[in-house]
Protein backbone atom coordinates (compact mmCIF):
# COMPACT_ATOMS: atom_id res chain seq x y z
CA UNK A 1 0.00 0.00 0.00
CA UNK A 2 1.33 2.97 -1.10
CA UNK A 3 0.26 6.34 0.71
CA UNK A 4 1.79 8.94 -1.09
CA UNK A 5 2.22 12.60 -0.12
CA UNK A 6 -1.62 13.19 1.52
CA UNK A 7 -1.29 10.03 3.74
CA UNK A 8 -2.81 12.76 6.58
CA UNK A 9 -5.65 13.86 4.58
CA UNK A 10 -6.49 10.33 3.95
CA UNK A 11 -5.85 9.06 7.31
CA UNK A 12 -7.95 11.97 8.33
CA UNK A 13 -10.89 11.44 6.41
CA UNK A 14 -11.19 7.84 7.78
CA UNK A 15 -10.36 9.47 11.25
CA UNK A 16 -13.44 11.34 11.02
CA UNK A 17 -15.63 8.88 9.58
CA UNK A 18 -15.02 6.54 12.41
CA UNK A 19 -15.55 9.24 14.97
CA UNK A 20 -18.63 10.20 13.54
CA UNK A 21 -19.97 6.20 13.08
CA UNK A 22 -19.10 5.93 16.53
CA UNK A 23 -21.17 8.61 18.08
CA UNK A 24 -24.08 6.92 15.88
CA UNK A 25 -23.40 3.80 17.52
CA UNK A 26 -22.86 4.93 20.84
CA UNK A 27 -25.49 7.03 20.91
CA UNK A 28 -27.93 4.22 19.54
CA UNK A 29 -26.38 1.78 22.73
CA UNK A 30 -25.87 4.18 25.38
CA UNK A 31 -29.80 5.40 24.81
CA UNK A 32 -30.84 1.32 24.82
CA UNK A 33 -29.37 1.04 27.97
CA UNK A 34 -31.00 4.40 29.56
CA UNK A 35 -34.00 3.63 28.44
CA UNK A 36 -34.09 -0.34 29.91
CA UNK A 37 -32.78 1.18 32.86
CA UNK A 38 -35.82 3.61 33.51
CA UNK A 39 -38.31 1.00 32.02
CA UNK A 40 -36.97 -1.78 34.16
CA UNK A 41 -36.74 0.73 37.15
CA UNK A 42 -40.51 1.63 36.54
CA UNK A 43 -41.57 -1.80 35.96
CA UNK A 44 -40.09 -2.70 39.66
CA UNK A 45 -42.66 0.43 40.64
CA UNK A 46 -45.54 -1.62 39.86
CA UNK A 47 -46.05 0.89 36.82
CA UNK A 48 -48.11 -0.99 33.90
CA UNK A 49 -49.10 0.46 30.78
CA UNK A 50 -52.31 0.20 29.45
CA UNK A 51 -52.08 -2.81 27.33
CA UNK A 52 -50.78 -4.71 30.43
CA UNK A 53 -54.11 -3.85 32.10
CA UNK A 54 -57.41 -4.67 31.03
CA UNK A 55 -57.42 -4.06 27.68
CA UNK A 56 -58.09 -0.62 25.86
CA UNK A 57 -55.23 0.27 23.40
CA UNK A 58 -53.41 3.02 23.76
CA UNK B 1 -44.72 -8.82 5.69
CA UNK B 2 -47.81 -6.17 5.70
CA UNK B 3 -47.12 -3.03 6.72
CA UNK B 4 -50.06 -3.12 8.88
CA UNK B 5 -48.36 -6.08 10.97
CA UNK B 6 -45.52 -3.42 12.16
CA UNK B 7 -47.91 -1.39 13.33
CA UNK B 8 -47.63 -3.22 16.70
CA UNK B 9 -44.97 -1.52 18.20
CA UNK B 10 -44.55 -4.95 20.67
CA UNK B 11 -44.44 -6.81 17.60
CA UNK B 12 -42.23 -4.26 15.96
CA UNK B 13 -40.02 -4.81 18.97
CA UNK B 14 -39.67 -8.41 18.57
CA UNK B 15 -38.71 -8.50 14.96
CA UNK B 16 -36.05 -5.88 15.69
CA UNK B 17 -34.69 -7.74 18.40
CA UNK B 18 -34.24 -11.07 16.42
CA UNK B 19 -33.09 -9.03 13.17
CA UNK B 20 -30.58 -6.76 14.79
CA UNK B 21 -27.61 -9.04 15.86
CA UNK B 22 -27.97 -10.44 12.28
CA UNK B 23 -27.60 -6.69 10.32
CA UNK B 24 -25.33 -5.88 13.35
CA UNK B 25 -22.70 -9.11 12.14
CA UNK B 26 -23.35 -8.24 8.37
CA UNK B 27 -22.58 -4.92 8.63
CA UNK B 28 -19.15 -5.51 10.38
CA UNK B 29 -18.52 -8.30 7.97
CA UNK B 30 -19.00 -6.77 5.06
CA UNK B 31 -17.30 -3.03 6.61
CA UNK B 32 -14.30 -5.04 6.75
CA UNK B 33 -13.93 -6.75 3.70
CA UNK B 34 -14.96 -3.16 2.27
CA UNK B 35 -11.92 -1.71 4.14
CA UNK B 36 -9.71 -4.61 3.05
CA UNK B 37 -10.73 -4.12 -0.37
CA UNK B 38 -9.79 -0.17 0.11
CA UNK B 39 -6.94 -0.76 1.20
CA UNK B 40 -5.58 -2.88 -1.51
CA UNK B 41 -7.21 -0.85 -4.18
CA UNK B 42 -4.89 1.01 -6.67
CA UNK B 43 -4.15 4.11 -6.44
CA UNK B 44 -5.65 6.56 -9.17
CA UNK B 45 -3.53 7.62 -11.82
CA UNK B 46 -4.39 11.56 -11.57
CA UNK B 47 -5.20 11.52 -7.84
CA UNK B 48 -2.88 8.78 -6.32
CA UNK B 49 -3.88 7.39 -3.05
CA UNK B 50 -6.47 10.32 -2.13
CA UNK B 51 -8.99 8.12 -4.29
CA UNK B 52 -9.20 6.47 -1.16
CA UNK B 53 -11.17 8.90 0.43
CA UNK B 54 -14.12 8.26 -2.29
CA UNK B 55 -14.72 4.53 -0.71
CA UNK B 56 -16.35 6.83 2.27
CA UNK B 57 -17.32 10.18 0.61
CA UNK B 58 -19.83 8.82 -2.38
CA UNK B 59 -21.60 6.14 -0.14
CA UNK B 60 -22.19 8.96 3.10
CA UNK B 61 -23.80 10.90 0.27
CA UNK B 62 -25.30 8.12 -0.87
CA UNK B 63 -27.15 7.62 2.22
CA UNK B 64 -27.40 11.13 2.75
CA UNK B 65 -30.04 10.81 0.22
CA UNK B 66 -31.51 7.53 1.34
CA UNK B 67 -31.57 9.23 5.63
CA UNK B 68 -33.75 12.44 3.69
CA UNK B 69 -35.55 9.82 1.11
CA UNK B 70 -36.52 7.83 4.26
CA UNK B 71 -38.17 10.79 6.31
CA UNK B 72 -39.86 12.28 3.46
CA UNK B 73 -41.75 8.88 3.16
CA UNK B 74 -42.16 8.23 7.12
CA UNK B 75 -43.32 12.00 6.98
CA UNK B 76 -46.06 10.96 4.35
CA UNK B 77 -46.93 7.78 6.77
CA UNK B 78 -47.32 10.52 9.57
CA UNK B 79 -49.92 12.81 7.74
CA UNK B 80 -51.49 10.72 5.59
CA UNK B 81 -51.92 7.28 6.52
CA UNK B 82 -51.08 7.93 10.21
CA UNK B 83 -49.22 4.59 10.31
CA UNK B 84 -47.77 4.78 14.40
CA UNK B 85 -44.62 3.79 13.47
CA UNK B 86 -43.58 6.64 10.98
CA UNK B 87 -43.13 8.89 13.58
CA UNK B 88 -40.64 6.88 15.27
CA UNK B 89 -39.23 6.39 11.97
CA UNK B 90 -38.43 9.47 10.78
CA UNK B 91 -37.42 10.62 14.42
CA UNK B 92 -34.76 7.89 14.28
CA UNK B 93 -33.43 8.32 10.76
CA UNK B 94 -32.85 12.35 10.91
CA UNK B 95 -29.87 12.03 13.89
CA UNK B 96 -28.32 9.55 11.68
CA UNK B 97 -28.90 10.73 8.54
CA UNK B 98 -27.22 14.00 9.86
CA UNK B 99 -24.27 12.27 10.31
CA UNK B 100 -24.05 10.43 7.03
CA UNK B 101 -24.64 14.17 5.83
CA UNK B 102 -21.86 15.66 7.87
CA UNK B 103 -19.10 12.77 6.78
CA UNK B 104 -20.18 13.17 3.45
CA UNK B 105 -18.83 17.09 4.02
CA UNK B 106 -15.85 16.17 5.78
CA UNK B 107 -14.31 13.47 3.95
CA UNK B 108 -15.44 15.44 0.82
CA UNK B 109 -13.43 18.41 2.06
CA UNK B 110 -10.51 16.28 2.98
CA UNK B 111 -10.25 14.91 -0.52
CA UNK B 112 -11.40 18.67 -2.49
CA UNK B 113 -7.59 19.72 -0.27
CA UNK B 114 -5.17 17.59 -2.38
CA UNK B 115 -6.92 17.74 -5.72
CA UNK B 116 -8.78 20.64 -5.94
CA UNK B 117 -6.14 22.89 -3.60
CA UNK B 118 -8.73 23.45 -1.33
CA UNK B 119 -11.46 22.75 1.53
CA UNK B 120 -14.02 24.34 0.20
CA UNK B 121 -15.24 25.33 -3.39
CA UNK B 122 -18.76 27.08 -3.24
CA UNK B 123 -19.56 24.47 -6.30
CA UNK B 124 -23.44 23.13 -7.38
CA UNK B 125 -22.57 19.50 -5.50
CA UNK B 126 -20.99 20.76 -2.22
CA UNK B 127 -23.52 23.74 -1.87
CA UNK B 128 -26.58 21.26 -2.10
CA UNK B 129 -25.62 18.78 0.65
CA UNK B 130 -24.17 21.87 2.97
CA UNK B 131 -27.52 22.63 2.83
CA UNK B 132 -29.08 18.83 3.02
CA UNK B 133 -27.03 19.24 5.87
CA UNK B 134 -28.91 22.53 7.21
CA UNK B 135 -32.51 20.68 6.44
CA UNK B 136 -31.31 18.11 8.87
CA UNK B 137 -30.82 20.56 11.54
CA UNK B 138 -33.90 22.08 11.01
CA UNK B 139 -35.54 19.36 11.26
CA UNK B 140 -33.71 18.24 14.75
CA UNK B 141 -34.17 21.50 16.32
CA UNK B 142 -38.04 20.80 15.50
CA UNK B 143 -37.91 17.49 17.91
CA UNK B 144 -35.58 19.37 20.66
CA UNK B 145 -37.80 22.29 21.02
CA UNK B 146 -41.22 20.50 20.95
CA UNK B 147 -42.76 19.99 24.33
CA UNK B 148 -45.33 17.61 23.00
CA UNK B 149 -43.76 14.46 20.94
CA UNK B 150 -46.70 14.03 18.78
CA UNK B 151 -46.64 18.04 17.84
CA UNK B 152 -43.05 17.64 17.12
CA UNK B 153 -43.17 14.65 14.99
CA UNK B 154 -45.86 16.11 12.51
CA UNK B 155 -44.49 19.41 12.43
CA UNK B 156 -40.82 17.26 11.23
CA UNK B 157 -43.12 16.01 8.95
CA UNK B 158 -44.29 18.91 7.03
CA UNK B 159 -40.79 20.25 7.21
CA UNK B 160 -39.49 16.65 5.54
CA UNK B 161 -41.91 16.82 2.81
CA UNK B 162 -41.07 20.27 2.07
CA UNK B 163 -37.32 19.75 2.30
CA UNK B 164 -37.64 17.10 -0.14
CA UNK B 165 -39.86 19.19 -2.94
CA UNK B 166 -36.88 21.82 -2.05
CA UNK B 167 -33.69 19.36 -2.85
CA UNK B 168 -33.87 18.99 -6.23
CA UNK B 169 -34.09 22.44 -6.92
CA UNK B 170 -31.75 23.31 -4.60
CA UNK B 171 -29.05 20.50 -6.67
CA UNK B 172 -30.11 22.25 -10.12
CA UNK B 173 -30.14 25.90 -9.26
CA UNK B 174 -26.92 25.92 -7.68
CA UNK B 175 -25.39 24.48 -11.05
CA UNK B 176 -26.84 26.83 -12.86
CA UNK B 177 -25.92 29.07 -10.87
CA UNK B 178 -21.83 28.36 -10.63
CA UNK B 179 -21.93 27.74 -14.06
CA UNK B 180 -23.30 31.49 -14.27
CA UNK B 181 -20.32 33.08 -12.21
CA UNK B 182 -17.23 30.83 -13.03
CA UNK B 183 -16.37 27.26 -14.28
CA UNK B 184 -14.72 26.82 -11.22
CA UNK B 185 -14.32 22.59 -11.34
CA UNK B 186 -11.16 21.70 -13.00
CA UNK B 187 -11.96 18.53 -11.59
CA UNK B 188 -15.33 17.72 -14.12
CA UNK B 189 -13.26 18.09 -17.00
CA UNK B 190 -12.72 14.32 -18.36
CA UNK B 191 -13.19 13.20 -14.91
CA UNK B 192 -11.88 9.74 -15.10
CA UNK B 193 -13.99 6.84 -16.04
CA UNK B 194 -14.94 4.33 -12.54
CA UNK B 195 -12.06 1.14 -13.19
CA UNK B 196 -12.81 -2.24 -11.98
CA UNK B 197 -10.46 -2.47 -9.32
CA UNK B 198 -12.00 1.01 -8.10
CA UNK B 199 -15.67 0.30 -8.30
CA UNK B 200 -15.76 -3.08 -6.31
CA UNK B 201 -14.93 -1.45 -3.29
CA UNK B 202 -16.98 1.07 -3.74
CA UNK B 203 -20.01 -0.91 -4.39
CA UNK B 204 -18.76 -3.27 -1.06
CA UNK B 205 -18.17 0.04 0.89
CA UNK B 206 -22.08 1.20 -0.24
CA UNK B 207 -23.34 -1.76 1.09
CA UNK B 208 -21.80 -1.69 4.64
CA UNK B 209 -22.90 2.30 4.68
CA UNK B 210 -26.37 0.74 3.53
CA UNK B 211 -26.55 -1.80 6.08
CA UNK B 212 -24.76 0.48 8.85
CA UNK B 213 -27.43 2.73 8.07
CA UNK B 214 -30.15 -0.28 8.57
CA UNK B 215 -28.82 -1.53 11.05
CA UNK B 216 -28.68 2.04 13.43
CA UNK B 217 -31.38 2.65 12.45
CA UNK B 218 -33.63 0.00 13.38
CA UNK B 219 -31.39 0.47 16.93
CA UNK B 220 -32.87 4.18 17.19
CA UNK B 221 -36.08 3.60 16.09
CA UNK B 222 -36.11 0.70 19.16
CA UNK B 223 -34.85 3.12 21.50
CA UNK B 224 -37.55 5.67 20.37
CA UNK B 225 -40.36 3.38 21.00
CA UNK B 226 -38.80 2.44 24.53
CA UNK B 227 -38.40 5.90 25.47
CA UNK B 228 -42.16 6.56 24.22
CA UNK B 229 -43.41 3.67 26.43
CA UNK B 230 -40.97 5.11 28.93
CA UNK B 231 -42.93 8.66 29.07
CA UNK B 232 -46.40 6.94 28.87
CA UNK B 233 -45.35 5.12 32.03
CA UNK B 234 -44.14 7.98 33.76
CA UNK B 235 -47.42 10.32 33.01
CA UNK B 236 -49.07 6.85 34.10
CA UNK B 237 -47.18 7.04 37.13
CA UNK B 238 -47.58 10.74 37.76
CA UNK B 239 -51.57 10.25 37.45
CA UNK B 240 -51.46 7.86 40.14
CA UNK B 241 -49.41 9.30 42.37
CA UNK B 242 -51.81 12.17 42.00
CA UNK B 243 -54.78 10.11 42.62
CA UNK C 1 -64.71 35.60 -2.04
CA UNK C 2 -65.82 38.17 0.65
CA UNK C 3 -64.28 36.73 3.50
CA UNK C 4 -60.76 36.18 1.74
CA UNK C 5 -61.21 40.35 0.73
CA UNK C 6 -62.08 40.69 4.60
CA UNK C 7 -59.45 39.03 6.31
CA UNK C 8 -56.88 40.44 3.74
CA UNK C 9 -57.70 43.59 4.76
CA UNK C 10 -58.36 43.46 8.50
CA UNK C 11 -54.46 41.95 8.39
CA UNK C 12 -53.25 44.90 6.37
CA UNK C 13 -55.24 47.08 8.89
CA UNK C 14 -53.32 45.42 12.04
CA UNK C 15 -50.30 45.38 10.38
CA UNK C 16 -50.14 49.22 9.48
CA UNK C 17 -51.75 50.60 12.46
CA UNK C 18 -49.64 51.98 15.53
CA UNK C 19 -47.48 49.02 16.81
CA UNK C 20 -48.24 47.00 13.81
CA UNK C 21 -45.01 46.35 12.74
CA UNK C 22 -44.78 46.64 9.24
CA UNK C 23 -42.96 49.42 8.55
CA UNK C 24 -40.53 48.22 10.89
CA UNK C 25 -39.59 45.79 8.59
CA UNK C 26 -38.29 48.45 6.07
CA UNK C 27 -36.51 49.97 8.88
CA UNK C 28 -34.75 46.68 10.00
CA UNK C 29 -33.75 46.34 5.80
CA UNK C 30 -32.53 50.18 5.76
CA UNK C 31 -30.31 48.88 9.21
CA UNK C 32 -28.71 45.62 8.10
CA UNK C 33 -27.93 47.27 4.64
CA UNK C 34 -26.51 50.04 6.14
CA UNK C 35 -24.47 47.87 8.67
CA UNK C 36 -23.01 45.97 5.59
CA UNK C 37 -20.52 48.89 4.45
CA UNK C 38 -19.15 48.82 7.68
CA UNK C 39 -18.39 45.47 7.74
CA UNK C 40 -16.75 45.00 4.40
CA UNK C 41 -15.11 48.77 4.10
CA UNK C 42 -16.37 51.89 2.30
CA UNK C 43 -14.60 50.80 -1.19
CA UNK C 44 -17.58 51.74 -3.71
CA UNK C 45 -16.42 49.33 -6.40
CA UNK C 46 -16.82 46.53 -4.16
CA UNK C 47 -20.14 47.56 -2.54
CA UNK C 48 -21.14 48.02 -6.05
CA UNK C 49 -20.15 44.30 -6.89
CA UNK C 50 -21.89 43.00 -4.02
CA UNK C 51 -24.54 45.44 -3.91
CA UNK C 52 -27.41 43.45 -5.45
CA UNK C 53 -26.93 40.03 -2.63
CA UNK C 54 -26.62 42.42 0.25
CA UNK C 55 -30.09 43.95 -0.76
CA UNK C 56 -31.21 40.41 -1.66
CA UNK C 57 -29.94 39.22 1.63
CA UNK C 58 -31.50 42.05 3.46
CA UNK C 59 -34.72 41.67 2.18
CA UNK C 60 -34.97 37.82 3.06
CA UNK C 61 -34.05 38.59 6.74
CA UNK C 62 -36.36 41.50 7.18
CA UNK C 63 -39.45 39.53 5.53
CA UNK C 64 -37.93 36.70 7.83
CA UNK C 65 -38.02 38.78 10.80
CA UNK C 66 -41.70 39.80 10.43
CA UNK C 67 -42.98 36.45 9.69
CA UNK C 68 -42.43 35.32 13.06
CA UNK C 69 -45.65 37.12 14.21
CA UNK C 70 -47.95 35.94 10.83
CA UNK C 71 -49.74 32.94 13.09
CA UNK C 72 -48.31 33.62 16.32
CA UNK C 73 -50.43 36.95 17.23
CA UNK C 74 -53.67 35.60 15.77
CA UNK C 75 -52.53 32.34 18.03
CA UNK C 76 -52.38 34.41 21.09
CA UNK C 77 -55.86 36.28 20.70
CA UNK C 78 -57.50 33.42 19.92
CA UNK C 79 -58.96 34.52 16.70
CA UNK C 80 -56.60 31.94 14.84
CA UNK C 81 -59.04 29.45 16.15
CA UNK C 82 -62.15 31.36 14.63
CA UNK C 83 -60.22 31.44 11.09
CA UNK C 84 -59.70 27.76 11.10
CA UNK C 85 -63.70 27.39 12.11
CA UNK C 86 -64.70 29.61 9.46
CA UNK C 87 -66.48 28.57 6.14
CA UNK C 88 -62.99 29.84 4.33
CA UNK C 89 -60.78 27.37 3.50
CA UNK C 90 -57.85 27.43 5.67
CA UNK C 91 -55.47 27.83 2.69
CA UNK C 92 -57.16 30.40 1.48
CA UNK C 93 -57.20 32.00 4.72
CA UNK C 94 -53.39 31.33 5.12
CA UNK C 95 -53.25 33.02 1.49
CA UNK C 96 -55.07 36.23 2.46
CA UNK C 97 -52.78 36.45 5.68
CA UNK C 98 -49.98 35.98 3.02
CA UNK C 99 -50.74 38.47 0.58
CA UNK C 100 -51.79 40.78 3.20
CA UNK C 101 -48.25 40.16 4.92
CA UNK C 102 -46.06 40.70 1.41
CA UNK C 103 -48.17 44.13 0.91
CA UNK C 104 -47.50 45.57 3.99
CA UNK C 105 -43.71 44.54 4.26
CA UNK C 106 -42.63 43.19 0.82
CA UNK C 107 -43.53 46.13 -0.91
CA UNK C 108 -42.11 48.62 1.29
CA UNK C 109 -39.22 46.98 0.74
CA UNK C 110 -39.41 47.26 -2.57
CA UNK C 111 -39.17 51.24 -2.28
CA UNK C 112 -36.65 51.83 -0.03
CA UNK C 113 -34.07 49.62 -2.36
CA UNK C 114 -34.02 52.09 -5.01
CA UNK C 115 -32.42 54.29 -2.26
CA UNK C 116 -30.42 51.54 -0.98
CA UNK C 117 -29.24 51.06 -4.06
CA UNK C 118 -27.98 54.46 -4.57
CA UNK C 119 -25.85 53.99 -1.35
CA UNK C 120 -24.11 50.84 -2.36
CA UNK C 121 -23.08 52.59 -5.82
CA UNK C 122 -25.31 49.88 -7.82
CA UNK C 123 -25.31 50.57 -11.61
CA UNK C 124 -28.74 52.34 -11.94
CA UNK C 125 -28.62 50.71 -15.45
CA UNK C 126 -29.12 47.34 -12.96
CA UNK C 127 -31.42 48.37 -10.59
CA UNK C 128 -34.79 48.03 -12.70
CA UNK C 129 -33.50 44.17 -12.87
CA UNK C 130 -32.70 44.26 -9.44
CA UNK C 131 -36.38 45.71 -8.50
CA UNK C 132 -38.18 43.56 -10.86
CA UNK C 133 -36.22 40.32 -9.31
CA UNK C 134 -37.18 41.42 -5.94
CA UNK C 135 -40.75 42.11 -6.34
CA UNK C 136 -40.80 38.46 -7.99
CA UNK C 137 -39.11 36.64 -5.42
CA UNK C 138 -40.20 38.53 -2.42
CA UNK C 139 -43.63 37.09 -2.24
CA UNK C 140 -41.80 33.49 -2.51
CA UNK C 141 -39.86 34.59 0.60
CA UNK C 142 -42.94 35.01 2.34
CA UNK C 143 -45.13 31.64 0.80
CA UNK C 144 -42.21 29.37 1.82
CA UNK C 145 -41.48 31.57 5.25
CA UNK C 146 -45.29 30.67 5.88
CA UNK C 147 -44.30 26.90 6.08
CA UNK C 148 -42.15 28.16 9.01
CA UNK C 149 -44.22 29.93 10.99
CA UNK C 150 -47.15 27.76 11.09
CA UNK C 151 -44.59 24.89 12.27
CA UNK C 152 -43.06 27.42 14.78
CA UNK C 153 -46.78 28.60 15.98
CA UNK C 154 -47.51 25.16 17.01
CA UNK C 155 -44.75 24.61 18.80
CA UNK C 156 -44.82 27.90 20.26
CA UNK C 157 -41.52 28.44 19.81
CA UNK C 158 -40.90 31.01 17.09
CA UNK C 159 -37.53 33.62 16.55
CA UNK C 160 -34.38 31.48 15.86
CA UNK C 161 -36.45 28.21 15.06
CA UNK C 162 -38.20 29.84 12.39
CA UNK C 163 -34.77 31.32 10.73
CA UNK C 164 -33.57 27.47 11.02
CA UNK C 165 -36.39 26.31 9.03
CA UNK C 166 -37.05 28.62 6.77
CA UNK C 167 -33.76 29.98 5.90
CA UNK C 168 -32.41 26.82 3.73
CA UNK C 169 -35.74 26.38 1.69
CA UNK C 170 -35.20 30.16 0.83
CA UNK C 171 -31.95 29.44 -1.36
CA UNK C 172 -32.86 28.52 -4.26
CA UNK C 173 -34.93 32.25 -4.16
CA UNK C 174 -31.68 33.91 -3.53
CA UNK C 175 -29.52 32.17 -6.15
CA UNK C 176 -31.54 32.54 -8.36
CA UNK C 177 -32.75 36.58 -7.38
CA UNK C 178 -29.11 36.92 -6.95
CA UNK C 179 -28.23 36.08 -9.97
CA UNK C 180 -31.12 37.24 -12.13
CA UNK C 181 -29.69 40.67 -10.98
CA UNK C 182 -26.61 40.02 -11.26
CA UNK C 183 -26.93 38.65 -14.91
CA UNK C 184 -28.89 41.96 -15.60
CA UNK C 185 -26.17 44.41 -14.40
CA UNK C 186 -23.33 42.40 -16.05
CA UNK C 187 -24.33 41.65 -19.41
CA UNK C 188 -27.73 43.25 -20.13
CA UNK C 189 -28.76 40.40 -21.66
CA UNK C 190 -32.39 41.00 -20.59
CA UNK C 191 -33.84 39.09 -17.53
CA UNK C 192 -32.66 35.62 -18.68
CA UNK C 193 -33.58 32.25 -17.76
CA UNK C 194 -32.95 33.17 -13.85
CA UNK C 195 -35.88 35.89 -13.74
CA UNK C 196 -38.08 33.24 -15.61
CA UNK C 197 -36.96 30.29 -13.14
CA UNK C 198 -37.17 33.06 -10.08
CA UNK C 199 -40.70 33.27 -11.31
CA UNK C 200 -41.69 29.80 -11.47
CA UNK C 201 -40.52 29.23 -8.19
CA UNK C 202 -42.30 32.43 -6.62
CA UNK C 203 -45.51 30.49 -8.45
CA UNK C 204 -44.83 27.34 -6.97
CA UNK C 205 -44.45 28.52 -3.42
CA UNK C 206 -47.66 30.41 -4.04
CA UNK C 207 -49.47 27.32 -4.39
CA UNK C 208 -47.30 25.31 -1.96
CA UNK C 209 -46.86 27.06 1.44
CA UNK C 210 -50.43 27.70 1.93
CA UNK C 211 -51.08 23.88 1.57
CA UNK C 212 -48.18 22.96 3.85
CA UNK C 213 -48.69 25.85 5.96
CA UNK C 214 -52.41 24.54 6.17
CA UNK C 215 -51.60 20.90 7.35
CA UNK C 216 -49.03 22.35 9.56
CA UNK C 217 -51.84 24.27 11.43
CA UNK C 218 -54.33 21.14 11.08
CA UNK C 219 -51.39 18.99 12.50
CA UNK C 220 -50.09 21.10 14.91
CA UNK C 221 -53.18 22.42 16.69
CA UNK C 222 -55.62 19.71 16.88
Amino acid sequence: MTVGAHAEFIVAAYAVTAFIVAMLIAWVVLDYVAQRRTLGSLEEHGVKRRSGRAGGAP
Amino acid sequence: MAMIELANPTRFLRIVDRLLPWFAAATALILAAGLVQAVQAPDDYQQGATVKIMFLHVPAAWLSMVGWAVMTVAALGTLVWRHPLADVAAKAAAPIGAGFTLICLITGSLWGRPTWGTYWVWDARLTSELVLFLLYLGVLALYWTAEDPGRGARAAAVLSLVGAIDLPIVKFSVDWWNSLHQGESIFRAGGPVIDASILWPLAVMAMAFFLLFVTLHLAAMRNEILRRRVRTMQMLQAQEAKA
Amino acid sequence: MNAFWALLIRDMRIALRAGGGALIGAVFFLIVVVTVPFAVGPDLKLLGRIGPAVLWLGALLASLLALDRLFAADHEDGSLDILMTGELPLELTILAKAVAHWLTTGVPLLFVAPLLGLMLDIDPAAMGPLLAALSVGTPALTFIGLVGAALSVSLRRGGLLLAVIVLPLTIPILVFGVSASDLASAARAGFGPAFTILCALSLASLVLGPFAAAAALRHGLD
